[in-house]
């Protein structure tokens, strides 16, 4: 009884999905017969036919290469350095007292408004965008796992000791497995904060890349493969969040879903 | 040669004051009480008597101001296996099933692995909870997760059972359950047992002695033998004797509940 319910449940969420982008695809296609809006919005029959012109520019491959090099590298480099850095801050208050404020500050202003500040310092091409990457997801991150620290239940440390854990044990059996639920979190919002920065970061004189390829598309008002574009950052999004959600599914099965 | 009469666990003279922002708070006030090997203690007052306190100095999660707590003549510092605690939330690591969080403690004393999971499953057994080694803390209700977690505490096999009113968080019945299974439990495989509670009827139907607590600065206000012989049962609680103790310490604790409104 209880199974069909459920099986009933699943069909019926991916007729939503179906649903929801079908209505997308209506209005997608009224404002693509707009006289004004139609320029920014060509339907699909202009979008789709607009990956082959961008293949044969030779850019299209080299752009989601330029691009997830980008992302992967300074994600790659905020990861490894926030981890160490929250649990310094979880553990000596004054490194915290010190180094919070400061990310707090820079973390709210846009990207692109130091990017020239990275150009100046590394000169252009993908040195500067990949610093910029990993100056946000580092910001991000960092903050994130070190709530997920402090916020440890001291009742489980408590038990952990009582029960003979010495402090070596109580951080790699307690801290660090009680810390996964919120690295996670911080890897998911890394990762979203990668992916918007990747426009600041490639207005650093980039030579391709997805961002700096909407730059130059829209300069030259070439609209059909500038949406084209543009869709590809918001599908590379969503397979990166699906990504994470299988590793969290791993890995946090154990946790209570409130 | 283990003499029922011999003092396992000496509280001397414990003071312990907190440092508040609005001055200093004295949560003990000078307590001493000398537990026999393998007694069953409870102890009941209003909440803010430093019970709490005190069995977290026994554990040695805290330290006291001044005074000592003495284990077999050795005067205690810091927490040791020795002296289990059993928390009222749990305190269940949530990413480990029944079976690794039971085997914690063996994990910790570098019992090899196949010996300690027998151990575990032994203990688990015990508690009635065989078939649920593989499920994780958040598929159990309240009551089984304090059998792991009571199934944990004997799995590190400690001399004395510190229990923070394990059962405060449980309902009626299960609550009655587990009192009855930790008597059990205890007759089994004796153990000297701290046992802290609000609730004058769980304190009466456990414990050879009730300490019972004065409001703050918390004291020992009476000591109440429960001269009620093991095994008891449920059917204990209409014994004449039961409500004649029951009555006399729930006067005591509630004058000290009035003090508390004062």
């Amino acid at each position: 009884m209880n199974k069909t319910t459920k099986k009933k449940r699943v069909i019926s969420d991916k007729l939503w999905l179906l649903i929801s982008l079908c209505a997308a695809l209506l209005l997608w296609y009224f404002l693509s017969l707009g006289k004004t809006t139609g320029r920014s919005f060509p339907f699909l029959d202009k979008v789709i036919p607009a990956i082959q012109t961008m293949i044969d520019r030779g850019a299209f491959w080299k752009d989601i290469k330029s691009s997830l090099l980008c992302v992967a590298a300074g994600f790659g480099l905020g990861f490894i350095t926030s981890l160490p850095v929250a649990f310094l801050m979880a553990w000596y208050t004054p490194i915290q007292k010190i180094i919070m404020p400061w990310i707090n500050f820079i973390r709210n202003i846009p990207a692109l408004g130091y990017a020239p500040l990275m150009v100046i310092i590394f000169g252009v091409g993908q040195k500067p965008a990949i610093i910029l990457i990993w100056i946000c997801t580092f910001m991000t991150m960092s903050i994130t796992i070190y709530q997920g620290i402090v916020n440890i239940d001291a009742t489980l440390i408590k038990a952990a000791r009582v029960l003979g854990a010495n402090d070596l044990a109580i951080f790699f059996k307690v801290i660090c497995p009680a810390t996964v639920p919120y690295i996670i979190t911080a890897v998911r919002l890394g990762l979203s904060a990668g992916l918007t920065t990747l426009l600041a970061a490639e207005s650093t004189g980039a030579q391709a890349g997805i961002g700096m390829r909407i730059r130059s598309l829209a300069n030259s008002f070439d609209s059909p493969p500038m949406l084209m574009y543009i869709i590809l950052l918001g599908i590379i999004g969503l397979i990166l969040v699906k990504i994470v959600d299988i590793i969290e599914r791993k890995l946090t099965a154990w946790q209570e879903k409130i | 040669m283990a003499g029922e009469n011999l003092t396992k666990l000496k509280i001397d003279n414990v003071y312990k004051e907190y440092q508040g922002r609005n001055g200093k708070t004295i949560a003990l006030n000078g307590v001493s009480l000398d537990i026999k090997e393998n007694e069953f203690i409870c102890v009941v007052g209003p909440s803010g008597c430093g019970k709490s306190t005190l069995l977290n100095i026994i554990a040695g999660l805290l330290e006291p101001t001044s005074g000592t707590v003495t284990l077999d003549g050795k005067v205690i510092e810091g927490t040791g296996v020795e002296r289990g605690v059993v928390f009222q939330q749990y305190a269940l690591f949530p990413w480990r099933t029944v079976l690794k969080n039971v085997m914690f403690p063996l994990e910790m004393k570098k019992v090899p692995k196949a010996e300690a999971e027998a151990i575990a499953r032994k203990y688990i057994k015990s508690v009635g909870l065989e078939g649920f080694e593989k499920s994780y803390p958040k598929e159990l209700s309240g009551g089984m997760k304090q059998r792991v977690a009571i199934a944990r505490a004997y799995a590190a096999d400690p001399e004395v059972l510190l229990l923070d009113e394990p059962f405060g968080a449980l309902d009626a019945q299960t609550r009655v359950q587990l009192q009855s299974e930790l008597l059990e439990t205890w007759e089994k495989e004796k153990k000297t047992c701290f046992f802290i509670t609000h609730d004058v009827d769980e304190a009466v139907i456990l414990a050879q002695r009730v300490i019972i607590m004065s409001a703050r600065p918390g004291r020992i206000k009476k000591i109440v033998d429960i001269d009620i012989p093991y095994p008891r049962t449920q059917a204990t609680k209409t014994d004449p004797r039961f409500l004649e103790l029951k009555s006399e310490i729930w006067n005591q604790v509630y004058q000290e509940f009035l003090e508390v409104r004062k």
